[in-house]
Order: C-alpha cells, then structure tokens, then sequence
C-alpha cells in the first residue's frame, strides 16, 4: 500500500460529477480530502490517495480522462 | 546550537520536530521553520553583524542550523544604486541587489548552503535535485565541498551542452526519459522510497529560510531599513514569501523600523499562475503549462503560490507578468545602463519595474530594491539574435573606412 497526496482542479462543467466517490469505487483507492474550495465555476481539492500503486496509477489515469487536472500537492519539483 | 525550535504548518499551525519533512500530515500544507525569537534577540545586534564574515552566514543566529555551516562563499552580494536605470524608469532611488555573484552565479546557493547543511546535520549521505539549471548547479557545487553523492534528474529534452555548468562538479546527471511532469512524479516517488535529502523535498522548510539572508542583506546594506518596495522574481514563490519573512524577523527583533514595504512579485507571462491569480482576486492558485525562455522561473505548480500571494496583498504590494520580448528588453536595459548581465529572471525583474513604475504603483521617490537572482551567462542562447558586429579588413584604412573614424 502506498499514500499519494494529490491536487484535484475542476473545471465548472464536472463539479457537480461524484468524480472522487467514482475514483474509490472503481478503483480500490481510499480517498481522504484535507482541504477543499468548491464555486459555482471551479473548484480544488487536496486529498489523499491510499492503496495499491497500480490502484491509484489508473485511478488517476481515469480522473485525467475525465477532464480533471492532477497535480502533486507538493508543487512541481523540477526547478529552473 | 541554534534558535530553531520547530517545523510549523503555515495553514493549520501543527507543529513537527525538526526533522526531514514538509508537509503537514494533517492538512498537507507546507511546513515552515519556527525559532524562539525571543532567546534570539539577547543574541543579536546590528554591531554583532557587522562584524562577522562577509557571507550569508554574518546571519548564521537567524537560521536553522546547529553544526559546522557548508560554505562555499555565498551571499554578501553588492547592492549598487542604479542611478542610470532608475533616470531610464523615473526612480530616484533605485538599487540593485545583484545576487548574480554568488559562486554558482545565482541566489540558489543561499538555499542550497542550508539545505547541504542540514542534510549533513541529518545523516544523510546522498542528496537530491530535480532541476534544468540554477538549482542543479548549486547542489552539486555544495554536495563536492563536502563530498556527499549528489543525484540530480532533469527531463529528457533538455540540450546536454546546457547541463556543464552542473556536470563540472561531477554530481550523478540522471537523464529521465520523460517529459517535465514525468520528472515531477518520479522524484515524488524516489523521494519517498529512499533516504536522500532532497534538497526541495524533505529538507524544503530549511532550504526555503536561506532567502531570508537576501533581505537581511539589503536592509543592513541600506543602513538598517527596509526599502519601501521591492521587486521580486517568483517561481515557486517560495523566495518572495521569505524576503518578507526576513524584513518581518528583523523588524521583530528591533534591529528595524516596523516594516512597510510593498511587496511586488514579477512572472513570465508564460507561466504567471501566481500574478493570474492576483489579477482575478481569486486565493487560489491555479496550476498552468509552463510557456517561456525564463525557464528558471518557469513552475506552472508552485508549490508556495497561495502564500506569495498572500504576502502581495497584505503588504499593498502586487504582482506583475511580462512577455518574453519584454523581458529581454529588461536583460538589455541592465546591462546597457548598469553593467550588469543578468538571465532572463532579471529581465523579467526588470521588465515589470518598468511596468510598476509606469503605471505608477511605485513612485519616484521611494526607495525600490530589485532583486537580480541569477547570472545572464546562463541563458546566452536567448539573446544569439543581439550579436551584431562589423567585419573590416585587418588594416587601419578599413577600420577607418567603416566607421567614419580618423586620426
Ligand atoms: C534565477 C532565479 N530567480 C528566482 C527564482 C525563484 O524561486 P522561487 O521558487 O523561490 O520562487 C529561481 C528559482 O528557481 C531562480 O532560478
Ligand atoms: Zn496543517
């Protein structure tokens, strides 16, 4: 089992979608949101991610494909 | 020993031991480095300063170390009046804190003297950087001062030729077959599963206090005040929020007049998650694909951007982007009028002086520091369209024929 703390940013036309409770049914992932900010127009979440590295690999995946951006929480680490 | 008493999450005010980490378990908020100011005050003096080495480390009680420091002969850098760039913009008084003369030519060996320092301090033996260049630089000079293994990953398609700044000090390069998020994700990874310092990983609340020695710096270097703005490159952010941490510790410690400086951050506008959000009003920053020759400031994720917001905002500062055209206008007008040559961060700086200057948030008269955080030898290759030369034959005659000129 291994933790991801991840960033999910939502464009306004996915925000009322049940987008992490389908990521923990789908996929075997234990979802834990830390921090959170929902509008009417977008809206973010900080969460983290428990289970198996191939789990939460195409979770991921699948959140992307749906039209979710996913970021690291810690930042991008890759610096000039 | 040092004054160091905690790591604090700057959201929730959780507290955690000093030891290698960054996030908050709780909220996964970053950590950031908390003292007993109080025991620090009997400890300093504006005269004790003044007569300590002439490095970063005059500021050694201000910062979290407990051992021997690793020192490659960071900081102290010049901070010149710009008179002729100040009469160019319209400032009266105008300085310049050129931290491009640092060893490893930019302000990255503040951060990276600490973080070696404590990654030392820790037992660690290998330390670790993802990074296209300042960042990679540095680690690997401070890692060869004090023999430990340097591993650095940069992404797949960065030019080789660009890396012998870093590969001088024969560091570990590891070329990752991926794009810049693939880098991202595998040090995230990596970070977790070895035990390395990584130098803005775990060890990121100490690396991040480095900066503060900048503001330190410019605030003795003016007789012991704080400019009334400055102008600050940002990429994570992380610099501009620890300027005003540096400015906020001194005023503490009565070594200042209560602070007052307007904080201004400056972006490409190819990568400005930080300015698009102070624009919009929002307090979230949203993540961007990065879009620019200032590759050194170039984070579309940046990781301290809620809090580099915040600090322009409280301190009645702003935030300004300029394009890339715009910023090597900068580059030229440094070098034209102060001699000196900064990389497209500082033209960037420079740019959006101009911009602040012209739309009048800063004024003639106050007193304006720009922060010039890398060297311009750096990033040569954005400005191969400025060489222009006149060829002559090798004999007088030419030479005089071409340029009118005669004896
Ligand atoms: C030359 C230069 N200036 C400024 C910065 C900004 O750093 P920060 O991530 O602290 O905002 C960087 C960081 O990579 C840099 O290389
Ligand atoms: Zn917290």
């Amino acid at each position: 089992m291994v933790k991801r703390q991840v960033m999910f940013t939502f464009p306004q036309e996915l925000i009322k979608e049940p987008i992490i409770y389908n990521l923990s049914q789908q996929f075997t992932v234990v979802t834990n949101i830390r921090r959170a900010d929902i509008s009417e127009d977008k809206g973010w979440v900080v969460l983290e991610l428990e289970g198996e590295e191939k789990d939460i690999e195409q979770g991921i995946a699948w959140v992307i494909s749906k039209g979710v951006r996913v970021d690291p929480v810690i930042g991008d680490i890759v610096e000039g | 020993m040092g004054y160091a008493i905690a790591l604090r999450c700057r959201k929730c005010g959780r507290e955690y031991p000093l030891e290698p980490r960054n996030l908050c378990d709780f909220c996964l908020s970053p950590l950031e480095v908390n003292y007993d100011y109080k025991s620090m005050a009997k400890a300093v003096s504006r005269e004790k300063f003044a007569g300590g080495p002439q490095s970063m480390w005059r500021y050694r009680e201000l910062l979290p170390v407990d051992s021997e420091v690793v020192d490659i002969g960071t900081g102290f850098t010049p901070l010149v009046k710009a008179d002729n760039l100040g009469q160019k913009l319209g400032l009266e008084r105008l300085y310049i804190k050129n931290d491009c003369l640092n060893p490893t030519y930019s302000f990255k060996d503040r951060v990276v003297s600490v973080a070696i320092t404590k990654a030392r301090e820790f037992g660690f033996d290998t330390v670790a950087c993802a990074s296209t260049g300042n960042l990679a630089a540095s680690v690997a000079a401070h890692a060869a001062k004090v023999n430990m293994n340097a591993y650095v990953f940069v992404p797949s398609n960065m030019e080789p030729g660009k890396l012998a700044g870093t590969a001088i000090y024969n560091p570990v390069l590891v070329t990752v077959d991926g794009s810049y998020d693939d880098v991202n994700r595998l040090c995230g990874k990596l970070a977790a599963r070895y035990n390395w310092g990584f130098i803005n990983i775990n060890l990121r609340p100490y690396y991040a206090e480095g900066s503060k020695t900048l503001a330190y710096e410019v605030a003795e270097q003016s007789g012991w005040c704080a400019p009334d703005c400055v102008v600050v490159p940002a990429a994570s952010g992380l610099l501009f929020t620890r300027i005003w941490k540096g400015l906020d510790e001194l005023a503490m410690l009565g070594l200042i007049e209560p602070v007052n400086t307007h904080m201004y951050l400056s972006q490409a506008a190819g990568c400005s998650p930080i300015v698009n959000a102070f624009a919009a009003g929002s307090i979230h920053v949203h993540p961007v694909e990065p879009d620019t020759i200032a590759k050194s400031i170039a984070i579309g994720n940046p990781a301290d951007g809620y809090y580099a917001l915040r600090v322009a905002r409280q301190s009645g500062g702003g935030a300004s982007a300029v394009t890339d055209e715009e910023a090597v206008a900068g580059m030229r007008l440094l070098a034209e009028t102060e001699g000196i040559f900064a990389e497209a961060a500082g033209g960037v700086v420079i740019a959006a002086l101009k911009k602040l200057v012209a739309s009048g948030l800063i004024k003639k008269s106050e007193l304006t520091v720009a922060f010039i955080t890398g060297a311009g030898s750096k990033t040569q290759e954005i400005l191969s369209d400025i060489v222009q030369t006149s060829t002559i034959k090798p004999t007088p005659e030419s030479f005089e024929e071409v340029f009118g000129v005669s004896v």
